[in-house]
């Protein structure tokens, strides 16, 4: 690849020649890219320079990476020859109207340390590459953010899509304002302003946008941060703040609870008090007394040198699968006051406007029958042809109306049913499970207290309902499955956590399938303690 | 109704001469045809030209001021064919079409007009879609040209440069009785530009008058013995005519000293990118000068050998810069350079990639290599040695972090559940043959859909499986066509090619009542009423008239039960034949645009109005993602919860949300989770709403507080 010289050219005797300066906007399509690339060629305008934009539209209303590209250069009356895209090395400010747009641009060469300003949105578009893996397929914003940092001249980055929406604006508005606050063009706050005004649309609320963008861009010109969410502290809560309320009887039990928490190591009491609400709400006090009885079993086969990591796993994990998801857990989360009250907030309803609100249910036999006693149940499962019959009454979707009275008594008796959980079929089964899994990571403890910890955390991968669950629960046991396998190694910990997460990257579990195929080859090697 | 309107920028159409004109290139070329007194315009949309038909529909009442005829024609072919017009009459015409996609289905009318050849001036103007952000086969115009025998005409990427061109055309073709295609490139189409406009002028003669009094001279048909007589006179009449204009009017540009030891000639296209490899080598200003003698062709077919060879006088080496392959006009400019015995080197894909876009790093580069190896005494020294400073940036790793983001299906697109109902579909019979069409609908073949084998053309997906067609198949194939590829050719080539051959396919037609993927415009079947065009012709009837026996309409693609429960009885039953599925929905964005306005002022008008969105419970929610392989709606994405105790991000909708139902429909149909509600908010509620809400909210009120009193409430739950 050939370097470039500045492509301002001035020889003895010519004229003097003027600096185009180069913008490209990377953004997503649908975020306004070409509003924004027609404001700045306004302000250009407006300020006495000569301004081009091209863009490629194609693909702006659909939600693909999209360019728009602006030059100018100071009018002389003479007509400059523009490029009609950006080229590598030879951009002067990059807005990317998305973080990993940031990134993309970085990658394509567009963000070079010499000239660049580089004004990002941190916010996340997830791609949907991202969205369709069980696990967390969300890319890495602390390594665009610390690239970034490198490659740009300047580097200014914040939420400029949360700044918009506040000021009920569209990003484009907010992009404008940081571009204006970075000073990277030389032109005037006022004239920005006034090619916002010349759009016409929402004005008031886009001016807003852009001043409190243009605010921003100034106070941390040169002092980029770092990924704003990383940057908060993590929200640590322990039970001595923890709001509970309720009849007296059950906060006097909900206190002897807390005070067994309270006795734990340290280390472990903030994911167990989360846990143990968790439980407690999902069912009630003498639950949580057997979450605390259960962790109890690992707490004492745990150290101080571990940091305690095997009890925060099963603190965690344990809650989770104490609280597995039935009918009744749905019925109950969809009647509670609380919800409603975050619905409305979520859907922004005002006031004098009615809410009304459709559930999406589709039970199955297998739902139907873990909500019955387990001897009836059981009955019912061991009979094909009976559950078959009921099937076909059963599954089918069903819209309830949970604004209607009719709609909200049904839910609201089902998540009653709480209260005869414990004798019901589902639960005998998920209780049978967890016992088997948890025994089977305590177990191990003594010899390997890496693989315990890991074989706690597997649980993470049993979640969905129906056969998103079935399938859960089968990914669940193949990588277990592998314990036979690694029997013997010393990284049989590392093993078992490599096939959990290859176990999230897609639906199937095909590339769980293809690790397992490497584990059955592994034999006694390296890894083997001989 | 189209995707963007130009309603306000075509009365840019009414300037008169002296009065500056300020927009897209796009708009430049309307105005420039106005100005050239045009008699009628045609046409199929198609990026980079969809505008050019956007901007020609909405300046109808212009259009119609000046007597010139507007035809939004069925498909490139037809838009081509109507040139006919000028074949006999003085009258100038303009058909304008994407490139290369269109002029192959042009490629049979153009061959006819060029063979009988034109009276008035005919242009083809035609959207070169060559490069990055393409979704078309790459291959080139030229092409088309050369073996047709029209001329070329490729102008400099700047708006007075491309009305020019306009102007040259239409005389060219008169003057070499031969149509004359226009090649602009994608973001010339779309940049924004100024030029001086001229006054529009009324045509000659109007296609009424050419009615009144019609002509015809067998001598311009195509048939023997005139078909002879014309492959004869294109070379013996018309290319001699045609280069004498392009000579004479200095339609080719030279630019930079006119002696050097070296040159570069490029298409005219390409000149823009040229200079600014240039400028950055330290060997042109802001404003072009420079210090290596260029030659640009304006016109790149034909070539004008003695301009070139005069050009190539005293020159030691030649660069080429032709984008795409083959290099047609290298081959051609070396033979030329052969035949006349001249020692001058000449140099092209030597230095430029053979094929693939010439971005500016890739002029840069390939400019660079060929100044550095014939001139480097005028190089500046930084470019001759560069010292290169390793700036430690290492990329490698973030391109692995940084995801794709191809172009998907909009929010609350009713195409996605069409795909949501194969793919669950193929969950219980098996993975199937799929073909698929041009259209939105593509976007199947990307995640989280992956369906679809093969792309062969417009309207081509039901032809393009019409081999699987076998007695012995224990499975069918199913193939997908638009609307828009419907009318544009799959209603004979697909949909009565699969009736007569006893194709036994399932064949799904997509319906979204626009050609959508062009930008909105209208169709026969588009449900909307239009003023100057003949809408809601359905195209299940015109299915029933091919001859289509099995025949089922879903007229709500949200329903994906209904769609998958159709889909597997298409696939399954034992009627012969071909089984269609005519599945429609209207266009979501373009639904938006026509509702949210109307929408907007019921509520302010105090009118009771529904408005629905979609949510997710994020405690219901296990952060499985099921929905969003099934959906891939860009408001349905992942969102991190404050909470420990959970690992991976629940689904969760944002404000985009149109409340299109799918969300619940797939949850409903794959039997995924419960997670999913649907919100609608009534506002301005009747007097019966808000007597009901107040006795709905005091009996629901009463249940909860009776089971929150006897339980553990915990604030943050």
């Amino acid at each position: 690849m050939l370097d470039a010289v500045p492509s301002s050219r001035s020889k003895a005797g010519a004229l003097e020649d003027e600096r185009v300066i180069k913008l490209a906007v990377l953004a997503v399509g649908g975020q306004g890219g070409g509003v924004l690339a027609d404001w700045i060629t306004d302000v250009a305008e407006r300020n006495g320079y000569v301004a081009q934009s091209t863009s490629v539209a194609g693909v702006a209303q659909r939600t693909g990476a999209t360019i728009y590209y602006v030059e100018m250069c100071r009018d002389t009356g003479r007509l400059p020859v523009f490029a009609l895209s950006p080229s590598q090395g030879d951009v002067d400010i990059l807005i990317a109207a998305e973080l990993m747009e940031a990134g993309r641009a970085i990658i394509r060469g567009f963000v070079t340390p010499e000239r660049t300003t580089l004004i990002a949105s941190s916010h996340r578009i997830a791609a949907v590459s991202e969205k369709i893996e069980p696990g967390d397929g969300r890319a890495s914003s602390p390594k665009v953010h610390a690239t970034a940092e490198a490659a740009a001249k300047r580097f200014i980055a914040f939420d400029m899509e949360k700044i918009a929406a506040d000021n009920g604006s569209m990003i484009s508005a907010s992009l404008l304002g940081a571009l204006a606050g970075s000073d990277a063009l030389p032109f005037t706050r006022e004239s920005y302003e006034q090619a916002v005004s010349a759009g016409g649309r929402g004005v008031k609320a886009s001016l807003a946008a852009f001043g409190a963008a243009f605010d921003r861009a100034r106070g941390i010109t040169n002092t980029p941060p770092l990924g704003e969410k990383a940057a908060e502290p993590k929200a640590i809560e322990t039970g001595a703040t923890a709001k509970v309320s309720g009849p007296e009887n059950l906060l006097k039990g909900w206190q002897d609870l807390a005070a067994r928490v309270a006795a734990l190591p340290l280390p472990l009491r903030d994911m167990s008090l989360r846990g143990l609400k968790k439980v407690v709400d999902y069912q009630d006090i003498a639950y949580g007394g057997e979450y605390l009885d259960r962790l109890d079993r690992a707490v004492i086969l745990d150290k101080a040198d571990h940091d305690y990591a095997l009890s925060i796993s099963a603190a965690k994990h344990l809650a989770n699968a104490m609280c597995y998801d039935d009918m009744i857990r749905v019925a109950d989360l969809k009647t509670r006051s609380t919800r409603d009250k975050r619905v409305r907030r979520e859907v922004g309803v005002k006031d004098g406007s009615i809410l009304q609100v459709t559930e999406y249910f589709h039970p199955r036999i297998e739902e139907f029958c873990g909500t019955l006693p387990s001897g009836l149940g059981s009955y019912i499962e061991a009979r094909p042809k009976l559950a078959a019959f009921l099937d076909r009454r059963i599954n089918h979707g069903r819209r309830i109306r949970t604004d209607s009275f009719a709609g909200f008594t049904a839910l609201w008796f089902i998540g009653g049913l709480r209260r005869w959980r414990r004798r019901l079929l589902r639960h005998k089964v998920e209780t049978a499970h967890l016992e088997r899994w948890y025994a089977l990571a305590l177990g191990y403890v003594p010899k390997d207290y890496a693989l315990a910890t890991e074989i706690l955390n597997c649980r993470r991968l049993i979640k969905g309902y129906s056969d998103t669950h079935v399938r859960a629960r089968s990914k669940f046991d193949r990588v277990l499955s592998a314990l036979d396998l690694l029997k013997g190694r010393t990284d049989t910990a590392d093993w078992i956590r490599r096939l959990r997460e290859m176990a999230l990257k897609d639906e199937k579990g095909d590339m769980l399938d293809g690790a397992l195929k490497t584990v059955a080859t592994l034999g006694d090697g390296a890894g083997s303690p001989n | 109704m189209a995707e963007r309107s130009f309603a306000k920028e075509v009365e840019k159409l009414r300037l008169g001469a002296g009065e500056e004109f300020s927009g897209e290139g796009i708009l430049a070329i309307t105005k420039a045809l106005l100005q050239c007194g045009v008699g009628y315009v045609g046409g199929y949309q198609g990026a980079p030209i969809s505008h050019l038909m956007d901007v020609l529909a909405d300046a109808q009442d212009i259009l119609g001021e000046l007597g010139v005829h507007f035809e939004a024609s069925a498909s490139e072919a037809t838009a081509t064919a109507m040139l006919a017009a000028s074949v006999h009459y003085p009258i100038r015409g303009a058909a304008t079409f994407k490139s290369t996609v269109g002029t192959n289905v042009a490629s049979d009318a153009l061959a006819n007009l060029a063979s009988g050849g034109v009276t008035g001036g005919a242009l083809i103007i035609v959207g070169e879609d060559y490069g990055e952000g393409s979704s078309i086969m790459q291959e080139r115009s030229h092409a088309f040209a050369m073996k047709s025998q029209v001329w070329l005409l490729d102008p400099r990427p700047n708006l007075p440069s491309i009305v020019k061109a306009v102007e040259e055309g239409f005389e060219l073709s008169e003057i070499s009785n031969t149509p004359v295609m226009l090649q602009v490139r994608i973001r010339c189409c779309h940049v924004h530009g100024h030029f001086i406009a001229k006054d529009n002028k009324r045509p000659a003669m109007t296609v009424a008058d050419a009615l009144d009094a019609p002509r015809r001279d067998t001598g311009r048909i195509v048939l023997p013995p005139a078909s002879f007589l014309h492959e004869k006179e294109k070379v013996q009449k018309r290319w001699p005519a045609a280069v004498d204009f392009i000579r004479n009017n200095k339609i080719n540009e030279f630019f930079g000293p006119e002696h050097g030891s070296v040159g570069i000639v490029m298409q005219g296209g390409m000149y823009n990118s040229v200079i600014r490899a240039l400028q950055r080598l330290g060997l042109a200003d802001t404003y072009g000068a420079t210090d290596v003698p260029l030659y640009v062709l304006n016109a790149v077919y034909p070539l004008i050998d003695d301009e070139f060879l005069s050009f190539c006088e005293g020159k030691d080496a030649v660069l080429v810069v032709e984008e795409g392959q083959p290099n047609y006009i290298e081959q051609a400019f070396a033979a030329m350079l052969h035949k006349a015995g001249r020692g001058t080197k000449l140099v092209g894909k030597e230095h430029l990639p053979m094929a693939g876009e010439y971005t500016g790093q890739v002029m840069l580069d390939g400019i660079g290599s060929f100044l550095r190896a014939t001139i480097p005494h005028l190089l500046p020294s930084e470019v001759r040695a560069p010292n290169k400073i390793g700036d430690g940036l290492d990329t490698a790793d973030l391109i692995n972090v940084v995801p794709g983001r191809p172009p998907g299906f909009c929010v609350g697109c009713p195409e996605r559940p069409i795909f949501a109902a194969t793919k669950l579909v193929e969950q219980e019979l098996g993975k199937h043959h799929i073909a698929s069409d041009i259209g939105c609908h593509l976007f199947s073949i990307m995640p989280p859909f992956e369906l679809g084998a093969t792309t062969m053309g417009y309207g081509l997906g039901p032809a393009s499986a019409s081999a699987f067609n076998s007695p012995d198949a224990k499975r069918r194939s199913i193939s997908f066509v638009g609307d828009g590829g419907f009318w544009h050719n799959g209603l004979t080539s697909s949909v009565g090619n699969a009736v007569f051959n006893k194709n036994d396919g399932v064949i799904v037609i997509v319906d979204n009542f626009y050609s959508a993927a062009t930008g909105g415009q209208d169709i026969l079947s588009s449900r909307a009423g239009n003023k100057t065009k003949s809408t809601k012709h359905p195209i299940t009837e015109a299915v029933k008239g091919m001859g289509v026996k099995w025949l089922r309409h879903i007229d709500r693609t949200y329903d994906v039960t209904k769609m998958q429960d159709t889909l597997r009885e298409a696939l399954t039953t034992d009627e012969k034949g071909p089984k269609v599925i005519v599945a429609s929905s209207e266009c979501m964005l373009n639904r938006q645009r026509r509702e949210k306005p109307l929408v907007d002022k019921a509520i302010k008008g105090g009118e009771r109005v529904l408005k629905p969105k979609f949510g997710v419970d994020e405690d219901i929610c296990t952060g499985d993602h099921a929905c969003m392989r099934l959906s891939g709606c860009p408001s349905l994405s992942v969102k991190s919860l404050d909470d420990p105790l959970r690992d991976d991000p629940v689904a969760h909708i944002d404000q985009s949300c149109v409340g299109c139902g799918n969300c619940g429909e797939v949850a409903d149909a794959a039997v995924l989770c419960p997670s999913f509600y649907r919100a609608d908010v009534v506002h301005n509620p009747s007097r019966w709403d808000r007597f009901l809400e107040a006795a709905r909210r005091a009996t629901i009120g009463f249940l909860q507080r009776r089971r929150e009193s006897r339980r553990l409430t915990f604030a943050d739950a």
